[in-house]
């Protein structure tokens, strides 16, 4: 009895190990995809040369910073710093908030992926709902800092 | 596309070549790359090297977890907590672990995959993805970068928007709307 016990957990045991390596094995092409593009994005994007296209109003601006940030990949911290900078070069908040939460929340470069693990509707309804999200987010963002009397620069 | 009904997945596999076509066009970009600008796609592939070893411990964290997962949580349970009935609940589970989870999205792709295939509610996979905009490690660094208020009141909204970016993809990509419409006329 006790054996057949231990039969069926090592059964189990078996399975679970061979189906995380058929999940894993079958998401890992797009996983290494999506990093090696990001090296490409890095490289060549002009995320640098953002503030280039801004200055054109309020909404005008927080669409350049969703923009920028849905099309950008990397570590978050990149798009703190390059938003500290914008900030202090006179960008509104809008735009800047507008980039944060896009970059964390639209990916673009993920995009194939994201199609590929869950289809395609539900991959582009996901991340243009994300990037409309970004924009009422940097708004409502901005109402509620000034609202509280708090001002960033 | 992704249903409602995990039953409906059931059968129908991708081809072993399609999984890879993403990774063949990113070679081809690299080919690309390579002739016109031989130095900055070489800076790239290192950048990418460079990533990819910097991943590898979160990806494996990933696939224990995954092993884990398989070997202790079953597809009850899966439905009882995150799938249709769930409820807030659900919303709930699914906001918190995407907060908590670590690494980069994509590494969870796959074990939300398998996790809808076993009945997790579509609104509940785009709550989580939407949720991971909220960067517990990466906090004090905000903080220190726009300050506390702006930190707190940003962190509220994308956690408040986590659960209407789940339903509404879930409500504008699962027909549903269709079907209301349908009921309406």
């Amino acid at each position: 009895m006790k054996e057949q016990k231990q039969k069926t957990d090592g059964n189990k045991v078996f399975e679970s190990a061979r189906k995380t390596v058929k999940i894993f094995g079958r998401i890992l092409p797009n996983i290494l995809a999506i990093i090696f593009l990001s090296g490409l994005f890095i490289e060549f994007a002009p995320i640098d040369r953002m503030t280039n296209f801004l200055g054109g109003g309020l909404l005008a601006d927080a669409l350049t910073g969703a923009t920028f940030g849905s099309i950008s990949t990397g570590n978050p911290l990149i798009s703190y710093v390059l938003g500290g900078e914008l900030l202090d070069q006179g960008i509104g908040l809008v735009a800047v908030t507008a980039l944060l939460v896009s970059w964390v929340t639209v990916g673009s470069i993920q995009l194939p992926a994201e199609m590929q693990s869950f289809g395609l509707r539900f991959a582009l309804v996901r991340n243009i709902l994300s990037f409309i999200f970004a924009l009422i987010i940097a708004l409502l963002t901005f109402i509620t800092l000034q609202a509280l009397g708090v001002t960033l620069r | 596309m992704m249903t409602s009904s995990p039953q409906k997945k059931k059968g129908k596999k991708q081809p072993v070549a399609s999984l890879f076509i993403f990774l063949a066009v990113v070679a081809a970009l690299y080919g690309l790359a390579f002739l016109l600008a031989p130095e900055r796609s070489i800076h790239a592939l290192h950048f990418g090297l460079k990533m990819l070893s910097r991943l590898a411990p979160i990806l494996m964290l990933v696939c224990l977890l995954m092993f884990l997962l398989n070997l202790f949580i079953k597809p009850d349970w899966i439905q009882k907590h995150v799938g249709h009935d769930s409820g807030l609940k659900g919303f709930l589970i699914a906001i918190v672990s995407g907060i908590i989870s670590m690494g980069p999205i994509y590494a969870w792709y796959g074990m939300l995959k398998d996790f809808h295939k076993k009945g997790m509610r579509p609104a509940l996979v785009a709550a989580f993805l939407y949720s991971r905009s909220v960067k517990l490690p990466l906090l004090p660094l905000m903080v220190y970068y726009f300050g506390t208020v702006y930190t707190l009141v940003l962190s509220f909204y994308l956690v408040l928007f986590s659960a209407a970016n789940g339903l509404l993809t879930e409500w504008l990509a699962s027909g549903k709307k269709a079907e209301i419409a349908r009921r309406i006329d």
